[in-house]
């Protein structure tokens, strides 16, 4: 069959990511010529024991629009920037969806695939409250998921799925956040964030984290949204009521999700929050 | 063991089942003997309309044959926060339709991020019921509730999804009781001088108590207690658990 030819910008390293150990150039180069061997399919290994195509897969995951995913002991928030084709004629584009009154996601990546694996967690809710009468536990939904994506990363014919997805939930086991990758990994975090320039809010996450245990439902918002706010650009009109969306789930608190004026009350004074920290919400 | 209970369900016997073996004649059936898949666990519900407002209720023994099971099992529903269903006949049937209502509300509620009507979850209910034609759930059901105009909504089902939209409705062991009381204080029939007469809603919900203490005199299978709720476009409210008569 034909075999396409890559343009060297895709031959080279993934832009988002550092090499490690490859100071030699010469080196890098002959490894980045041959890569265009390895990574036509999801079935072929490289030498180097990669499969170049759920690498590419996570790609899609990075290129995706940031949301940010924070938790407490009693409640589990995710925020996310939205994208609009166009800033004047469009909607922009839902990132945050409700699984159950327990559960929900928010995802970066490929919008369609997202809607298929929300179909799926939203029967199998559904199914599991037909038949044992009570909600479905988090993490064994977010590892089924996983599973899920596995296969599509060791058959023939498949291409993985091109979304990651933050998973939030409150069970009898307490509040939870996950991260789920196109390789099928997941991941338990107290707070995360995956999409475009992620790795900023991931730095201001980083700073505050330990504080998230013991906050209220409100403030946990507020941080979400500030680590949110570091992912827009210098240029951009930082976080509006339009492009932003916010949700929440806890204890005595079903999954409820802001969006347009209801997140007023919390972007208001959002630059102000730190120094209000002695305010309860 | 003496079988005792009364002859109101459809069973099969092996005279019917294989009339080719028996080598006698096929004579009618009036005991019945060998199995059946259902038992009518009794009850009855009633459901009122005023304008605005929904009276709606049911019993809650579950007894089968002569004997009484338990003195508390619901049988109402609460679909939505406008809507109640309460069905009474077989009481496995009546929770399994129970769930697969909750079921497909929720995946309506995803696909199109509202809840349903009181009008569609009727129609619902009615398609569930015909899914099941040759096989049908033994469950006699009432739906009261409040519709997109803000008017008051009372459904009344046969076992296979037949439904028609209406100002009472009863269904149940004390059926026949309860429906002549309804038709005359309700409908107002066969009353001379009606013209303006309309029902407030506590006037509807005393005499749905009186009408389900009535049927608790005269039906075994009706007793023990009653909920009734009252549905507005505000909301469903319980009335406070109402108590027939233990016997």
């Amino acid at each position: 069959y034909q075999r396409r030819v890559r343009d060297t910008h895709t031959v080279t390293n993934s832009p988002s990511e550092v090499k490690k150990g490859s100071l030699n150039t010469k080196s890098k180069l002959l490894r980045a010529m041959f890569r265009q061997q390895y990574d036509s399919d999801i079935t072929t290994w490289s030498p180097q024991g990669r499969l170049f195509q759920i690498e590419y897969a996570m790609e899609a995951v990075k290129q995706g629009s940031a949301v940010v995913g924070v938790k407490s002991k009693t409640h589990a928030v995710v925020a996310a920037l939205k994208r609009a084709p166009s800033n004047e004629l469009a909607a922009y584009q839902q990132k945050i969806f409700k699984i159950d009154d327990h559960m929900g996601i928010a995802i970066a990546g490929l919008t369609a695939d997202a809607r298929v694996l929300c179909k799926h967690m939203r029967t199998e809710c559904i199914n599991h409250k037909y038949v044992y009468d009570t909600p479905m536990q988090v993490n064994r939904l977010v590892v089924q998921i996983a599973d899920k994506a596995q296969i599509h990363t060791q058959k023939y014919g498949r291409r993985p799925y091109g979304v990651g997805l933050l998973v939030i939930g409150y069970d009898q086991t307490g509040a939870h956040l996950f991260e789920t990758c196109p390789s099928g990994n997941y991941s338990d975090w107290k707070a995360i964030s995956i999409g475009a320039r992620s790795q900023s809010a991931k730095t201001y996450l980083e700073k505050k984290f330990d504080t998230f245990e013991n906050l209220p439902m409100n403030s946990l918002i507020k941080h979400a949204l500030l680590a949110l706010k570091e992912t827009t650009g210098q240029q951009s009109e930082g976080l509006t009521i339009k492009n932003c969306a916010v949700a929440v789930v806890g204890l005595n608190q079903k999954f409820e999700l802001y969006e347009g004026s209801a997140l007023s009350p919390f972007l208001d004074n959002l630059d102000t929050f730190e120094t209000d920290e002695t305010m309860t919400t | 063991m003496l079988r005792t209970s009364p002859p109101s369900v459809p069973t099969f016997t092996p005279y019917q089942a294989f009339p080719e073996l028996t080598g006698v004649q096929e004579r009618p059936v009036s005991e019945a003997k060998g199995w059946g898949p259902y038992v009518n666990n009794g009850g009855t519900c009633i459901g009122v309309a005023g304008d605005d407002f929904v009276v709606i209720g049911a019993d809650t023994r579950m007894s089968v044959g002569y004997a009484i099971n338990t003195r508390n099992s619901p049988k109402y529903i609460k679909l939505t926060d406008k809507c109640i269903l309460v069905s009474s006949g077989m009481q496995a049937d009546i929770a399994t339709l129970h769930k697969t209502l909750v079921s497909r509300l929720v995946w309506y509620e995803h696909q199109n991020g509202k809840k349903m009507s009181t009008p569609a979850i009727a129609q619902l209910l009615g398609n569930t019921l015909y899914y099941r034609r040759f096989f049908p759930y033994y469950a006699f059901n009432v739906l009261g509730g409040i519709d997109e105009d803000g008017k008051a909504a009372v459904y009344s089902y046969d076992a296979v999804g037949s439904f028609e939209r209406c100002q009472y409705s009863s269904s149940g062991t004390g059926q026949t009781l309860v429906q002549p009381l309804l038709d005359n204080q309700v409908g107002f029939r066969n009353q001379n001088n009606v013209a303006n007469r309309k029902l407030n809603m506590e006037d509807t919900v005393a005499l749905v108590k009186d009408a389900f203490t009535s049927v608790g005199e005269r039906d075994i299978y009706t007793g023990d207690y009653v909920n009734i709720f009252t549905i507005t476009k505000e909301g469903i409210k319980e009335e406070p658990v109402f108590r027939l008569k233990f016997d």
